[in-house]
């Protein structure tokens, strides 16, 4: 089977950030003798070169449906990177320290593109719940601007449904360009807005505006910047019990089969 | 370069993302368009002959563009090589434009980027960062700012 090779050592070798790079020993697959080799983690690729410094990987190990292993093994510091399937070659590897092998098994273990397409289909859907959540809550549900185009017919389950972000994303880090995205940066003024209980007076304030951040850090206000506690405290439970549902929605069907 | 063939052929066979067969040439002389049975997984994009069980080739989908060209061709090329195009030509345009977009998202560097991006929204509504319960917010490669390419 061919692979674009080329364009495989070009990623493996250009500046995009690596996840994890380190000297590690490899068992060879015939002989058992380990040979160190300069390994260097992007995205689900594995790549290892002869040197640091060489111009092009020796080989490449693609991290899809694997396990991440320790190993009992005399070396000290192996792990092993084990596939299903009868035939499938067992890959052992040796780091140089404790801490180099904790930091690579974590690093491995979550390297897959599947893995990554789980946590990001999850906040995918707590963000469309909780903006839902937000403008059901005031009347109806209304469309949001930005991003979130109308779901065409047919596809709303598909599997492939991801946000409609623009096909052209900036280089730049996400939080300048996203800032304005949403839109909902203020919460409507009508009243009735969120669930009343008995305690409340029959009409209460309005919600205030959002607080915009600019710069990326994390707004600890970010919910609402509350003139009334009650107010704010109520929208933490809020999101903190839906959040907590979530979390245990996504670790009984990571228990469960593939989908 | 080596590579774990036997896996990747096991990741061919795979339930994929989406397949279809597709008229598809590949950067030598002659760019004649064959048809072949395309099949998306993860990151790769396998193509095969149509009665084949095995894929003839496998194209790693990261630093590509995906180009959409005249009426239902579009092509894929890798940043370092531009001018080598893979083209693929649909039956219908909107068959292309699915694929088109199809394509776009399906690297790696595009899912790190949803993530870095949902994780801040989240954050700013909530105040509360979701990747906490992942157990993976210190991970320098999920952190605002990181990859700039």
């Amino acid at each position: 089977m061919k692979l674009n090779e080329r364009s495989l050592a070009f990623y493996a070798t250009c500046d995009s950030p690596a996840d994890n790079s380190g000297f590690l020993y490899k068992r060879g697959e015939r002989h058992t003798a380990y040979h160190r080799r300069w390994f260097v983690l992007k995205g689900n690729m594995l790549f290892y070169f002869e040197e640091r410094d060489s111009r092009e990987p020796v080989g490449v190990i693609v991290l899809e449906g694997c396990n991440v292993e320790l190993c009992d093994s005399a070396e000290g510091f192996a792990f092993a990177i084990r596939f299903g399937g009868t035939k499938s070659r067992t890959y052992v590897l040796a780091a140089e320290s404790q801490a180099a092998m904790e930091s690579w098994v974590k690093s491995l273990s979550r390297a897959s593109f599947d893995y990554m397409r789980l946590v990001v289909r999850e906040l995918e859907k707590q963000l469309q719940e909780m903006s839902r959540g937000v403008a059901a809550g005031c009347g109806g549900s209304r469309e949001l601007p930005g991003p979130w185009k109308p779901k065409p017919p047919g596809l709303e389950q598909s599997r492939e449904r991801l946000p409609a972000l623009p096909a052209i994303l900036p280089k730049e880090n996400g939080c300048a360009v996203w800032n304005n995205v949403l839109g909902a940066d203020r919460l409507p003024d009508t009243p009735g807005c969120g669930e009343h209980d008995g305690e409340e007076s029959p009409r209460p304030p309005p919600l205030p505006p959002r607080r915009r951040v600019s710069n990326g850090e994390a707004a600890s206000a970010g919910a609402a910047v509350a003139e009334s506690p009650s107010t704010f405290c109520r929208l933490h439970e809020q999101y903190s019990r839906e959040v907590a549902r979530l979390r245990q929605d996504w670790q009984q069907r990571r228990r469960g089969p593939r989908p | 370069m080596r590579y774990n063939e036997r896996e990747l052929l096991s990741l061919a066979r795979q339930p994929a993302e989406k397949a279809a067969e597709i008229r598809m040439s590949v950067p030598k002389k002659g760019n004649v368009l064959k048809k072949r049975l395309v099949k998306l997984v993860v990151n790769f994009l396998f193509y095969f002959r149509t009665d084949e069980a095995e894929p003839i080739g496998a194209l790693l989908l990261e630093h590509c563009k995906i180009t959409k060209e005249e009426e239902n061709v579009f092509s894929i090329s890798f940043i370092e090589e531009p001018e080598r195009k893979y083209c693929f030509e649909c039956a219908t345009k909107e068959q292309c434009q699915e694929w088109v977009e199809a394509l776009r998202r399906a690297s790696y560097e595009f899912l790190r980027r949803s993530l870095i991006f949902y994780r801040n929204e989240i954050q700013k509504m909530t105040g509360k960062d979701p990747l906490e319960q992942y157990g993976i917010s210190e991970e320098a490669r999920f952190q605002l700012g990181a990859h700039r390419q």
